[in-house]
């Protein structure tokens, strides 16, 4: 369906079609609506549990930003790890020197160096299978951890970048120690950067994307730059990914050669994996289930956790990915039917006190 | 249109000023203590170690001290320092912990610190060994050890018995530097020879080059320092590249002939000789119960200085609230524990009043065997040695 | 100088012997098994139990711990592995990764977590000097075990009923069926037979590479990079780039001990930028 539209010649007529169903697929759903609030309500309902719901809101952009990459263009990566450290150094650098004491503006800046390292090695990524875009993108962010390790008088090296020392964000709100601020800080950036995502994977450059993870080769026959619009993806992914690296380094003030690990990309493969790709969730959901599910196993067996989390991946991929996500799938169909028909009632009132939910 | 964009930005301004908010804490009756180990990966040795000495105290003394109950919580951080910093946020804020303690390498230790101030929480170093950092925060004390307080009378010991030219060889992060910085600087001092300084990587599989490295340098000995838990490969791949046949001794800090790993090393580490803070050979009444006690409780398992750390760490963390007669607070904890001498299994210790690190005997050992099995027998004692490179000894 | 290239030639055939099985099941059959070093590690801890607890002789045990875990990557084989084939690559990594950390914690679980050796007998420690090059025995004995071991595999690959029976059996699994070859049985016997070879290397390695349970995970890079850099198309392909990441990585430690793992990845990336296939691959491989 989304290839086709966008194979199609474009008439008069079926411009304004594809604009019209651009606009109604890039629609907030119900769902999406209810699972925003939860989100933000998360605040108020698990005051207890900040710092782990911290870690999740990272765990989740930076599954995001893979996200974008492998569930829309199809490229698979265990490379995100470069571009989450090399943000992580350079927000706790900026912060411990003070060259940039705004944190808001020191993880946008991270976010741009990170984007920066993306699009130069981007280039890397274009050719060969996907076990050579693994090891390759691997390769790289091994490297530049033995380049973190290398320069320790700056990095810190295996010790840890120490004394970085943050500022309150927006000059208010400083990072307290039961991760309040910091976890709403993120939620935040989480939710900011999403939004940015959503509207790339649903304009039309996102369509194009698609179209050439279906068949690259017929996307460049009717004229999609394939190579210009993966590395364009692959440099928005990577900024993200930096961001979340750089909002690590912020909250805990603290950063360390682990940032560039194997452990660390890996991880991010297995949520997308229990999460799903291409639906921007994914990334979200998935590290929430896999933050908790190992925090709980790691509680309960603190030597032992890792056999548990390897027994459920196993269990997973045998009783089949597709059908747990067809599960997921079917849940999520009848909660959003439920939520439609909620909608459409309450609709009419919603109208007519000014459209606020119709989006602009 | 416009007028409803301006009014929900507004109101996003609004909640995101609400949700700053922030909240507050109380307080439970009962003490808790949280340890933070690497109990997976590379460092899990160490992690297992620790774990089964401070259940181990628990077992023996009881979970009761000074009128209050006390819980042991043990969670693993992966030897991952943001991950300890997490879990030492989260057993502050949620479990209101009274102690933090553990700790398996030196940046872990390091990334708690601050927290440790911002709570005023005590936080017992019971494995990490880099001088600086008890100076990170007045709520830390140790019962570990420092690199420096073997490595320097390993020097003085080398200088005195013939060795003149040693090749340094550290595992690339703090505790490494110290043990190499210290040794080097206290055997030059002395008039000893170090032609290479050689450092490797932390996870490191072949250690076959670097030892070449120092090989053709010929040096009378190498002084290495390798984590808990990688000294026997590198004994074996130095035995098996004829370095002990060409007459090269190891020195060097105790890691490197690990309790827990020399048995499995087999007979070529025969004679080596280190300066350590702990043998489970050492010969007092209170260490041999420790190590029946301990192997007993752990299916054979020998424990290390590791181990001793631990089951000294929970000694001072109980003396402590004995003296305090169960305040919780962490000034008159940290306060208590200064000064505080006991009888430990490796001798006796103490708490340095003025840096919160540990004093203790430092014995120099060589590898015997007793008993078919393999063990580091100690033969000469430097009495009460404070970290030489916080009481200036050394430059 | 010689030394350390007879070190780095040891140590790229302790990798190749250690990745080979990894290259067949990957390449051969397209399956990608990241817990091949979980098979490694069983080997290796196979041999400790046999020569330091039972008392078997070494040169007995190293073959032993090839039958079982043979054996065992048999049974796996058989009863997990086969679910898994037809399924997309994220799903095979996603279940052999799961195996990973199965295996490690049972193995900390069972094993204990502290490092263990293979009592090796005397005769095998210390090292010749064969015209000022020192030759470490069993870094010698390694080279030979593996160099035959390249051969030998080599040959069956090539010549034997088996080996074409196997590589039609890759290419076009329907018409192999049609013409009576039992691809089921094929597959089996040749994971069996690859994971056996990550045993013994398990087995040998032990020694050099230290045993502990987190085996797995830390070489699991390096079995990648040199199953990458060699292609998957041959025996021949990883040999060679086995002894090529062995002596870099040698070399470099040797000469520029600071850079220290930089190398082995820099040479990777250089060498998959250069032939993305990997250095070996044929024109026409998948």
């Amino acid at each position: 369906m989304v290839t086709t539209s966008a194979t199609a010649p474009l008439t008069p007529v079926l411009a304004d079609d594809v604009a019209a169903y651009l606009k109604r697929r890039s629609r907030w759903s119900p769902l999406e609506v209810v699972f925003w609030i939860f989100a933000f309500a998360s605040i108020w309902l698990f005051p207890d549990k900040y710092l782990i719901l911290k870690d999740t809101a990272i765990l989740a952009l930076f599954a995001l930003s893979l996200d974008l990459i492998l569930g829309y263009a199809g490229i698979i990566s265990l490379g995100q790890a470069a571009f989450f450290g090399i943000a992580g150094y350079f927000s706790g650098l900026v912060a411990k020197y003070g060259l940039i004491n705004e944190p808001v503006i020191a993880l946008v800046c991270s976010g741009v160096v990170a984007a920066a390292l993306g699009f130069v090695t981007s280039f890397l990524v274009l050719r060969g299978s996907d076990l050579t875009r693994l090891m390759v993108t691997l390769g790289v962010s091994l490297m530049l951890g033995e380049v973190a390790n290398r320069y320790a008088s700056i990095t810190g090296g295996a010790d840890g970048l120490q004394g970085v020392d943050i500022a309150p964000v927006l000059g208010r709100w400083s990072f307290d120690l039961y991760g309040h601020n910091g976890y709403v800080y993120c939620l935040i950036v989480l939710f900011v950067c999403f939004v940015i995502a959503r509207r790339i994977v649903y304009s039309p450059f996102g369509l194009s994307l698609r179209s050439l993870k279906g068949n690259a080769l017929r996307a460049a026959a009717i004229g999609i730059p394939v190579k210009w619009r993966l590395v364009a993806i692959y440099t928005v992914s990577a900024g993200f990914a930096g961001i979340a690296g750089a909002l690590l380094t912020q909250t805990t003030a603290f950063c360390s050669l682990d940032v560039f690990s194997l452990e660390r990309s890996a991880d991010l493969l297995l949520v997308l994996i229990i999460g799903g790709t291409g639906y921007l969730y994914g990334g979200l959901i998935g590290a929430v289930i896999y933050k908790f599910l190992q925090d709980w196993i790691a509680t309960l067996t603190p030597q032992y956790w890792q056999f548990w989390i390897g027994l459920v991946l196993v269990v997973i991929v045998l009783v089949g990915r597709e059908r747990v996500e067809g599960w997921i799938a079917a849940a999520r169909g009848s909660v959003a039917r439920l939520g439609d028909r909620l909608w459409t009632r309450i609709r009419p009132r919603s109208a007519a006190l000014g459209g606020a939910a119709d989006g602009d | 249109m416009k007028l409803g964009n301006k009014r929900r930005y507004l109101l996003a301004a609004a909640g995101a000023a609400a949700m700053f908010a922030t909240v507050g804490g109380a307080r439970a009756q009962d003490v808790k203590i949280g340890f933070i180990l690497p109990m997976t990966g590379q460092q899990q040795s160490t992690g297992k170690q620790e774990a089964a000495a401070a259940k181990l105290w628990m077992a023996q003394h009881g979970d009761t001290v000074a009128g209050k109950k006390v819980e042991l919580i043990i969670r693993d951080d992966a030897a991952v320092p943001d991950n300890t910093k997490r879990i030492a946020q989260d057993l502050l804020v949620n479990e209101k912990v009274n102690f933090l303690a553990g700790f398996g390498i030196t940046p872990a230790a390091l990334a708690v610190a601050p927290l440790a101030t911002q709570a005023k929480t005590p936080e017992i170093v019971t494995a990490a060994g880099t001088s600086i950092i008890t100076e990170k925060s007045p709520y830390i004390a140790r019962t570990s050890f420092t690199l420096a307080q073997s490595s320097v009378p390993m020097a003085d010991w080398a200088a005195q018995n013939g060795i003149k030219k040693v090749v340094t060889m550290v595992s690339d992060y703090a505790p490494g530097h110290d043990a190499e910085d210290s040794f080097a600087k206290e055997f030059t001092a002395k008039g000893g020879q170090i032609p290479d300084h050689i450092t490797f990587p932390l996870a490191n599989p072949d250690f076959a080059p670097f030892l070449q490295r120092a090989a053709d340098d010929k040096p009378d000995a190498i002084f290495v320092f390798v984590p808990s838990g990688q000294g026997g490969t590198f004994v074996k791949q130095f035995v098996e590249k004829g370095l002990d046949k060409a007459g090269i001794k190891i020195i060097g800090p105790g890691d490197v002939t690990d309790d827990d790993l020399l048995n499995n090393m087999g007979d070529p580490i025969l004679g080596t000789i280190t300066a350590h803070i702990y043998s489970a050979d050492h010969n007092s009444p209170a260490n041999k119960a420790f190590v029946a006690a301990f192997e007993k409780a752990n299916n054979g398992m020998r424990p290390n200085f590791m181990a001793v750390g631990a089951y000294d760490g929970m000694h001072l963390m109980y003396a402590a609230l004995e003296k305090t007669g169960g305040k919780t607070d962490g000034d008159s904890l940290i306060a208590a524990m200064k000064g505080m001498a006991w009888e430990s299994p490796r001798g006796p210790i103490s708490i340095d009043a003025e840096t919160r690190d540990i004093i203790q005997n430092v014995y120099i050992r060589k590898v015997e065997k007793k008993n078919g099995q393999l063990y580091n027998v100690e033969f000469a004692t430097i009495p009460n040695v404070k970290d030489p490179i916080k009481a200036g000894t050394i430059k | 100088m010689l030394t350390i290239l007879f070190d780095g030639v040891a140590y790229g055939m302790l990798l190749f012997v250690l990745a080979c099985g990894l290259s067949v099941t990957l390449g051969l059959m397209n399956f990608i098994n990241l817990a091949h070093g979980a098979f490694a590690m069983a080997g290796g801890y196979c041999t400790v139990i046999l020569v330091n607890r039972l008392g078997v002789p070494f040169v007995l045990g190293v073959p032993i711990a090839f039958l079982v875990t043979a054996l065992l990557g048999g049974l796996f084989e058989r009863t997990l592995y086969v679910h898994v084939y037809a399924r997309s690559h994220l799903d095979q990594v996603l279940f052999t990764i799961g195996l990973v950390f199965m295996s490690v914690a049972a193995v900390d679980y069972t094993m204990g977590s502290s490092q263990r050796f293979v009592q090796i007998p005397d005769a095998l420690q210390g090292q010749f000097d064969v015209f000022g090059i020192g030759m470490g025995k069993y870094r010698l004995l390694i080279i030979v075990i593996c160099g035959l071991l390249t051969i030998a595999l080599q040959l069956i690959l090539a010549k034997t009923r088996f080996g074409s029976r196997l590589r039609a059996a890759v290419d076009d699994q329907r018409v192999a069926r049609g013409l009576g070859i039992n691809v089921g049985a094929v597959f089996g016997i040749t994971f069996a037979v690859g994971s056996g070879l990550a045993g013994l290397g398990g087995a040998l390695g032990a020694e050099i590479l230290g045993l502990d349970p987190t085996f797995p995970l830390r070489y699991m890079i390096y079995f990648l990079i040199v199953v990458t850099v060699g292609g998957t198309s041959s025996i021949v392909g990883p040999f060679l780039a086995s002894i090529l990441l062995g002596i870099g990585d040698v070399a470099g430690k040797y000469y520029v001990p600071t850079l220290g793992a930089f190398v082995i990845y820099a040479i990777m990336i250089v060498v998959l930028i250069w032939r993305p296939q990997g250095l070996f691959a044929r024109s026409t491989a998948r």
